[in-house]
């Protein structure tokens, strides 16, 4: 039987706006001078947004996904408890997103970061710099090696405090899953008292962000492992299209 | 109870916060060492097509206050109207232009700066052209989700007249703010509002 013809794929599903954070949070104070206030002008993407960038593994170095080492002078080893972080990224219809570049930054295990403007009284790990990036593989795994970030204290309120958290920028196939988020940790009890995670509209959101204690990406005597699965827009694929996956 | 649809959502976004630098442009804010260059600081990767520009400009906070701490990402067509993408269907673009720019706001004034080119029109979904446009994409302390705006070309009336998006923004004194204005022969300059008077238009694309 001949095969239909393929046809230009749809465009990206709308942003489910009910489900990511407003832009205007009043208990995250910065935002209340730096959040727009007219509607967003909606429409469906284009090529301009369902293209994107790409990145090759020819740019990555052999260490660009290891924390521990990446800063780390000659046979030495960023400090703090030795974690793996690995997960899939992967599109809402549960496609993998392949060619996916993930970059990282986060404290050290003190809570400090290796930034100017950082003015938090923990000190610095010279073997540690805080980021890292890594490119999904066919199946939209990935994996790095790191040190389990330290919680800090933070300008907001008088007694406001970070969870431990990693940032993670993503770039999918389309600039429309453009994404940067945080990764918290299970069973820390600042992620419930923190307001930029209150930024979050429902339970259900800020728990899609909190990676579980994987036992088994575990290395014994090694290293624990955190999972932590990233979900992009996912496209459209047209109606009669010959393939099983997806819409 | 109907059938369950098993869509996954979105991952939810989080601020890129102040030390977004670290992850994005670690060289320059000082940690060295780890990646060879930052990515998205040259767009260009040899002789170019079409006409050389560069872009300017500042994102401003509702108390008219240049934001330091941004980062600013553009995203756009080659001079014929390509994309340097795999997702690109429509032909091949010049493979010396990325078509994209990552630029962190200057520490003291907030600037930011893309040398690039002037990109070519790109269909609408029904097949009319849209004008000539940069996707930006604007990430801070203070902002939850990235906000997605465009920049087209004070300098291209005609086009933008026709431009399927354009022509559809009902507070037309609103348009205003996604035109960048010409600041010399090949120079444009593009300030984005975050709040207030003259607060850009923000996409949900």
């Amino acid at each position: 039987m001949k095969a239909p013809k393929p046809t230009r794929p749809g465009g990206y599903v709308p942003r489910d706006r009910t489900w990511q954070p407003a832009a205007l949070t009043p208990a995250y104070k910065t935002s209340v001078k730096r959040s727009p206030q007219s509607a967003l002008l909606s429409f469906p993407t284009t090529p301009s947004e369902e293209t994107g960038p790409v990145f090759g593994h020819h740019m990555l170095g052999a260490l660009d996904n290891d924390l521990l080492h990446n800063y780390a002078a000659a046979g030495e080893s960023a400090i703090g408890p030795r974690i793996i972080v690995r997960g899939r990224v992967l599109d809402e219809f549960a496609r993998p997103v392949p060619g996916a570049l993930i970059e990282v930054w986060q404290a050290n295990a003190g809570g400090r970061y290796r930034h100017k403007k950082e003015s938090y009284l923990a000190a610095l790990d010279p073997n540690f710099g805080g980021c890292g990036r890594v490119i999904a593989g066919d199946a939209g795994g990935y994996e790095f090696r790191t040190v389990q970030p330290g919680p800090y204290p933070w300008p907001n309120g008088m007694n406001d405090w970070r969870p431990a958290h990693i940032h993670f920028s993503v770039f999918g196939a389309g600039f429309a899953q453009r994404l940067i988020t945080q990764m918290y940790f299970e069973g820390d009890p600042l992620i419930w008292r923190c307001p930029i995670v209150g930024a979050l509209p429902c339970r259900e959101a800020v728990e899609t962000l909190i990676a579980p204690l994987d036992m088994n990406g575990t290395v014994p005597f090694d290293a624990l492992c955190y999972r932590f699965d990233i979900v992009l827009r996912g496209r459209r694929q047209t109606m009669f299209e010959n393939r099983r996956e997806g819409l | 109870m109907a059938q369950k649809l098993d869509y996954l959502k979105e991952t939810p976004s989080q601020t890129a916060g102040p030390y977004v630098h670290i992850g994005c442009t670690s060289n320059f804010i000082g940690v060295q060492g780890v990646y060879d260059r930052d990515l998205g600081s040259e767009m260009k990767t040899g002789p170019v097509k079409g006409q050389e520009i560069t872009i300017t400009g500042r994102v401003i906070d509702g108390t008219g206050t240049a934001l330091r701490d941004v980062l600013v990402e553009i995203w756009q067509a080659d001079a014929g109207g390509l994309h340097n993408s795999p997702q690109e269907t429509r032909g091949k673009a010049d493979a010396n232009f990325t078509g994209w720019g990552r630029c962190p706001g200057h520490p003291e004034t907030g600037e930011f700066r893309f040398d690039t080119v002037k990109p070519g029109r790109v269909p609408f979904g029904d097949g009319r052209m849209q004008a000539p446009h940069v996707t930006f994409w604007i990430v801070a302390r203070g902002i939850n989700i990235g906000l997605h705006t465009r920049m087209y070309f004070a300098d291209e009336d005609a086009a933008n007249a026709d431009d399927p998006i354009l022509s559809r923004i009902e507070h037309r004194n609103r348009v205003a703010t996604l035109l960048a204005s010409r600041d010399g022969d090949a120079a444009y300059r593009f300030d984005i509002v975050l709040q207030g008077e003259d607060e850009t238009v923000f996409f949900d694309m």
